[in-house]
């Protein structure tokens, strides 16, 4: 187990890369603390797969370096940095049983064989597939599958890092939330760090202690999943978390006001910075209904179970809110009230106001 | 109530007229002549299992069926490995994949009698490239033409540089279709290059080796042009393996009998080998 730290880190797949977008991954510094849930979150391409990959010593970074409790380890292939990592589509050795394919990695080290039963018998237990230790592997289902490649990497007890690349792909659903909370109690039980790529922020938010949002090989924000909730530091953040994501506005900032389509709207705080593209971000949740505020034309309302979306034009902008009670009429007249708290100014994107001290 | 009729059968008369056309009729008449014996003039005699019994019991039977046996053995225990070793040493990526690929396919392409002309051509004593290199270069006293060991060395490597390739490309079909994840599995378990082969490559290269294995086994079986164009069977018998002996008895003696009873028992030996092949091979997957 150890402290991962990642500093100054590029890659790009290209031999000679001129500018940064030939980069695959753009100077990367994060520092993972011993035993804590990470999640590496991002849409497909944004390079989590191959930072994924960088840290697990399948891929060398073009430039930087991997520190593992502040040894170096950029230079090391995989089997010497004692990682374990589980896979999109589950890795199973099929000729062997469940108990050999989990002994498979200890074996390979020379292990005592009586250590590697005692380990094996350990891991199985934690997996609830003592059961299975004799089947052969081929014939197992999906999630027993995943289940075992899982146990492959936990059976050594030095490993650094454990980590997932989106492994809950091929589960069927109703068996995705069993076998993530059964992760989540692995983690509570071996405390060693744990990384989790994914797409999905639901597995992203209910898996880690902190989250890692990715966008076209840049981090854009780290933070617990409260605090990527409640204060994006970019407005891509606040889209591609939350559902619906945070409303993008264009607006033009004066001080702590913002004016939106002719409406002036009160912000958490003084903006600061000048040019560029500002918006305003509010999340769908903090848009109220009032008598007064600023008028807009309701043009859709769906019904997604526990609350209504609302879609709504401002002018000529649209935008969403999020109500569970007095629905306004599709075509009717309404007033929309931004708290201010959770109104904010996005210049080129990035977070522009200050919060106002309390 | 049963919902289904019997229309199906209707389509699949054609077929079923076609095969018994091109097949059931004519091993059938091969059944009427290997139980019976004629003079000419369609007169026929029954003749029972007699021509089977003969065939069995016969020295030349026996001996060409154990060089058939031999020479398969030993293009089997010969291109089955090294279609391995070549199929792991090709590429995966890149620009040599399709030059590999179209290498590895023309050997295929060349027709069997080609194939025998091309090999005869090349080794002859004296005339022949590597005939003439063996001999008057390196000094090894070569001849396909006289010796039975020179004969059956090149026989062998003849048929290896033919199909090879096959289970080449049946192997590296298999190894192409095995995910990276597999390989970056192993690296991060530690596992050996030898590991990497027995548990990963070989079990996911395993229906195609048994594919492969099966058709160099029939194919090998039942050859016969390149080694009649090659050798015609000689020196003395040496190469005359089952099929090379059975059209000799057929249409050098025009013995029909013994040589019906010998196209029988050449086919149940080779449906009886790869039935026992293939069940052994597929053994481990009904477990």
């Amino acid at each position: 187990m150890a402290q991962i730290k990642l500093s100054n880190l590029r890659h790009s797949y290209m031999p000679a890369p001129k500018g940064p977008e030939d980069y695959a991954l753009k100077e990367i510094d994060v520092t993972w603390r011993d035993g804590g849930a990470y999640a590496l979150l991002g849409p497909s391409g944004c390079g989590k797969s191959t930072l994924l990959n960088i840290i697990s010593g399948l891929l060398t970074p073009s430039e930087g370096q991997i520190l593992f409790d502040d040894r170096d380890v950029t230079a090391l292939p995989p089997d010497q940095r004692n990682i374990a990592q589980v896979f999109q589509f589950p890795v199973i050795y099929d000729t062997m049983t469940v108990g050999e394919n989990l002994a498979f990695p200890l074996k390979n080290r020379g292990v005592d064989p009586a250590m590697i039963k005692r380990r094996v018998d350990e891991i199985a237990e934690m997996l609830d597939v003592t059961d299975m230790l004799n089947t052969r592997a081929s014939g197992l289902s999906p999630d027993n599958k995943q289940k075992i490649s899982m146990g492959r990497g936990l059976v050594r007890d030095d490993v650094n890092a454990v980590m997932f690349d989106e492994p809950l792909t091929v589960i069927d659903p109703h068996l995705k939330w069993k076998l993530r909370s059964k992760l989540k109690e692995l983690h509570q039980r071996v405390q060693a760090t744990m990384i989790y790529v994914t797409h999905d922020q639901t597995e992203a938010l209910t898996f880690a202690d902190e989250v890692v949002v990715m966008q076209e090989g840049e981090v854009v924000q780290i933070g617990t999943p409260v605090e990527l909730f409640e204060r994006p530091q970019h407005t891509f953040v606040g889209h591609f978390i939350g559902s619906p994501g945070m409303n993008v506005l264009p607006c033009e900032a004066k001080g702590d006001r913002a004016v939106f389509e002719g409406h002036e709207v009160i912000l958490e705080g003084p903006t600061h910075g000048d040019g560029g593209r500002t918006d305003l971000g509010i999340r769908p949740e903090y848009v109220g209904f009032g008598d007064s505020g600023i008028p807009a034309h309701v043009t859709k309302v769906s019904d997604i179970g526990r609350h209504y979306v609302v879609s709504a034009m401002v002018g000529n902008t649209p935008l969403k809110a999020v109500t569970e009670h007095s629905v306004p009429e599709p075509g009717s007249q309404v007033y929309l009230q931004f708290k201010p708290e959770q109104s904010r100014v996005y210049r080129d994107g990035w977070i522009a106001t200050e919060e106002r001290a309390l | 109530m049963r919902t289904e009729n019997q229309k199906a059968w209707f389509f699949v008369l054609p077929v079923l007229a076609l095969v018994a056309f091109n097949a059931l009729v004519p091993m059938m008449t091969v059944v009427n002549y290997s139980v019976q014996e004629t003079f000419g003039n369609n007169q026929f005699f029954w003749e029972g299992l007699g021509w089977f019994e003969q065939i069995l019991r016969s020295d030349r039977f026996q001996a060409a069926l154990g060089r058939q046996f031999l020479f398969t053995f030993l293009i089997l225990l010969i291109e089955v490995p090294l279609g391995i070793i070549v199929a792991l040493s090709m590429p995966r990526k890149g620009f040599w994949v399709p030059v590999c690929l179209v290498l590895m396919a023309l050997p295929m392409l060349i027709p069997w009698n080609v194939v025998g002309s091309m090999w005869n051509i090349f080794t002859l004593p004296k005339i022949g490239l590597l005939g003439y290199f063996l001999n008057d270069v390196l000094g090894i006293n070569y001849d396909m033409t006289q010796q039975p060991l020179s004969a059956w060395i090149t026989v062998i490597i003849m048929d290896v540089w033919h199909w090879t390739s096959l289970v080449v490309l049946l192997c590296y079909a298999g190894l192409v279709s095995i995910p990276d994840a597999y390989y970056q599995a192993a690296k991060i378990d530690g596992a050996s290059p030898w590991s990497v082969f027995r548990y990963i490559q070989l079990p996911k290269m395993k229906t195609v080796l048994t594919i492969a294995v099966l058709l160099r086994f029939m194919d090998s079986f039942n050859i016969y042009t390149e080694p009649f164009v090659l050798t015609g069977g000689g020196p003395g018998n040496s190469t005359t393996l089952l099929s090379i002996d059975l059209v000799k008895i057929a249409l050098g003696q025009f013995d029909l009998g013994p040589a019906a009873a010998m196209s029988l028992i050449y086919f149940a030996i080779t449906l009886l080998v790869s039935w026992v092949f293939y069940t052994l091979m597929t053994k481990d997957d009904a477990q």
